[in-house]
Formats: C-alpha cells, sequence, structure tokens
C-alpha cells in the first residue's frame, strides 16, 4: 500500500486587540508586560477583564525580566514540537512585580539544577515578531558555580 | 500613572490602554500569526494505493460493483450502496464532463495557482463518481455545467503515483452534454435546464 506524508496546515492570522497586543509588542521589544486589576493585582500574560469585578483593564505595566519558578515539570524526551531539542522543565513562572505565574519552558540542562523558587530570566530569541516564540524559553538568572546550593532536594 | 477611571467604551471606539515607558512610541503589534498544523502519515489503503499505480502509468483505474454495475472512481474498494466489494477493475477513458465547479478567487497559503481558477467535479465516462480536479485551458467565467473536458497529463517521465500527475482538464470542444447525471441526484432533474444560465423547473409545478 502507498504511504506518504500529509501535512494539514491552518494559516489562521488572529487579531490581538490592544491588551494582548501590548504584550506582544512587549515581546518583539524584550520587554515582559501585566495588566493591572482592579484589586491592584498584576497578572501576567496581561488580561483583558478583571477576573473578578469584569471590568476593562487598560493599565499596561512592565514586569520582571527577574522571574521565580513556582512550580515545575521535567521533560525527559521533548518532542518536535517542544520549545527546546533537549530535555527541559515546562514551569510556572512568576516575573518580579507580577502576581499571577506564566507558562513557560526552562533551560536548565539537567532536573538537578531546577527547583521551585529558581530564579529564571528570559532567553530571546534572536529574530522576533511578536509572538509568544519571541521569549524563546527560560534560563536560570546565573549558571556560575555559586549557584551550586540550588539543588533539588 | 493609574488610567482614567473605567467606563464602559462603545463598540467601535479603541479601549484606551496605558503603556509603559518602555512601550511608548513603538509600533504596536495588532495581528498574530497562530498557524495550526497536523502532521499526518497518509496511507492510501489497498483500493486507492491501486488507483494511483495505474495513475503512474497513465491510466484511469475505476472500480465496478458486481450488484448494481456502477464504476467508482476514484475506487474506495467498495460499493457504498450495496456493501459488497467492488472487484472488477474498469480503465476509463480520459474524457468527462463537469457535474460542478467552484471559481477560485481568494489566495490561500501554499497555493501557487494564479487566480482565479477552476475547481470541478468531472465525471468520466462510463464511471458513475466524480471527481475533483482543475479546468484549465479556458477563462474561468466560461467553465459550465456539462462541458465535455479531458485530462492534461505531466510529462511521460514526470508520471508519479499522485492525482498531480494529471495536471489539469481542459475542454475538449465538443458540444456540451446537456443530459449529464450528477451522481447522487437520483431524482433525475438533469442539467440539462442549468446549461446556458437558465434555472432548473421543479417538475411538480410548485416553481
Ligand atoms: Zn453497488
Amino acid at each position: 500500500m502507498l504511504t506518504a506524508p500529509l501535512i494539514i496546515e491552518y494559516p489562521f492570522k488572529r487579531t490581538t486587540g490592544p491588551v494582548i497586543g501590548a504584550f506582544m509588542t512587549g515581546l518583539r521589544e524584550r520587554i515582559l508586560v501585566g495588566s493591572r486589576a482592579a484589586d491592584g493585582r498584576v497578572i501576567v500574560p496581561p488580561a483583558e477583564f478583571d477576573p473578578v469585578t469584569g471590568e476593562d483593564l487598560t493599565e499596561i505595566v512592565e514586569v520582571g525580566p527577574g522571574a521565580e519558578v513556582t512550580t515545575w515539570a521535567w521533560v525527559t524526551e521533548p518532542h518536535a514540537k517542544h520549545p527546546l531539542d533537549r530535555p527541559f522543565a515546562w514551569a510556572l513562572i512568576k516575573p518580579d512585580g507580577a502576581d499571577t505565574p506564566m507558562l513557560g519552558a526552562v533551560d536548565a540542562g539537567s532536573i538537578d539544577a531546577v527547583h521551585t523558587g529558581l530564579r529564571v530570566v528570559p532567553r530571546w530569541a534572536d529574530e522576533r515578531e511578536g509572538r509568544i516564540e519571541d521569549l524563546a524559553c527560560w534560563v536560570p538568572e546565573r549558571t556560575t558555580p555559586a549557584n551550586v546550593e540550588y539543588k533539588r532536594s | 500613572m493609574t488610567a482614567a477611571a473605567s467606563t464602559p467604551h462603545s463598540e467601535g471606539a479603541p479601549l484606551a490602554i496605558t503603556l509603559p515607558a518602555s512601550l511608548q512610541g513603538v509600533e504596536l503589534v495588532r495581528s498574530v500569526r497562530t498557524p495550526a498544523q497536523l502532521d499526518y502519515q497518509f496511507t492510501a489503503g489497498a483500493a486507492t494505493s491501486r488507483f494511483l499505480r495505474g495513475i503512474a502509468q497513465k491510466k484511469i483505474l475505476g472500480e465496478r460493483c458486481p450488484v448494481c454495475g456502477k464504476v467508482y472512481v476514484p475506487p474506495r474498494g467498495a460499493c457504498p450502496r450495496d456493501g459488497v466489494p467492488t472487484s472488477e477493475q474498469v480503465e476509463l477513458p480520459h474524457v468527462g464532463t463537469v457535474t460542478s465547479f467552484c471559481v477560485v478567487n481568494v489566495a490561500f497559503y501554499g497555493s501557487s495557482m494564479e487566480l482565479p481558477y477552476t475547481s470541478a467535479n468531472i465525471l468520466l465516462d462510463g464511471s458513475h463518481l466524480s471527481l475533483m480536479h482543475l479546468i484549465q485551458e479556458i477563462p474561468a467565467d466560461q467553465v459550465r455545467i456539462g462541458m465535455r473536458v479531458e485530462a492534461v497529463w505531466v510529462p511521460d517521465d514526470e508520471l508519479k503515483p499522485t492525482l498531480e500527475s494529471i495536471k489539469w482538464f481542459r475542454p475538449t470542444g465538443e458540444p456540451d452534454d446537456v443530459n449529464v447525471d450528477i451522481p447522487g441526484e437520483d431524482h433525475g432533474t438533469g442539467l440539462g435546464s442549468w446549461v446556458g444560465g437558465v434555472a432548473p423547473i421543479d417538475p411538480r409545478g410548485t416553481h
């Protein structure tokens, strides 16, 4: 029987609106932003509506770039569509100044290098156009031997 | 720092956003590409493999149902009406009749076709299932139901087991077949009254 590769692609383009657009613009400019909610919390990525009151959120604020891993899972065998081609951590990462974490990949090298509370910074893609892939992944804030005390217990 | 007191914004009016200093004055992103890609390994199945191997030899092979006698092309290996294998292979001529068509005026990603072009259902002579292919060598606005067309093949040394071995169909120049049956339209209205742009008449007289 005959077989052949078959790729089906839906080339969607989505308008962002001003709030998500600000987040995407920030990625292109290597800046992380969130939105300030009615209760003063900063939501990252920015939400268009207040999660409690439902009102429009219009104040975009800069956060990060430093951030903290709040929880994580180690990927031993990345698949083709993962952001990294070597083992990495999927993590919830809370940028400094934000009150909510966002999902990201951490290129930590080894499972032993990741722990809750790990300090990370973005690694930006060389070519950025205003999409989530502009934030290629996160990396530990310091990778010098001074960091060895951060061990998974 | 805080945005103006929140008031409901009317439809169409842009929401007033307060940006941090670092993003002021830069061109704002307004849209993102979000392609959804599905990677398959397509297995043609026994019947379609027989058909495609025929195509690679410049033959169009249909299969006949032993119960109702209908010839299906491309074959699926069984008759959908009778539920029996289509055991007899039938080599079909490379000419047929347009039973339906669509003029494409909108470019889509990944297509190299020049606009406008016509995609048509073509009922090959002696078959009872139309296959879909392109119509070329005639302006799109002159394509019509009932038009007689023939396959235009790639050069023999480029034949492969794919329907792309037929580049497109082109008019034969024969008179239109005004009585062509549309497969699946078993109520027998035919298409004669469609040819020339005249709408069909409801045989019950309630038109
Ligand atoms: Zn049958």
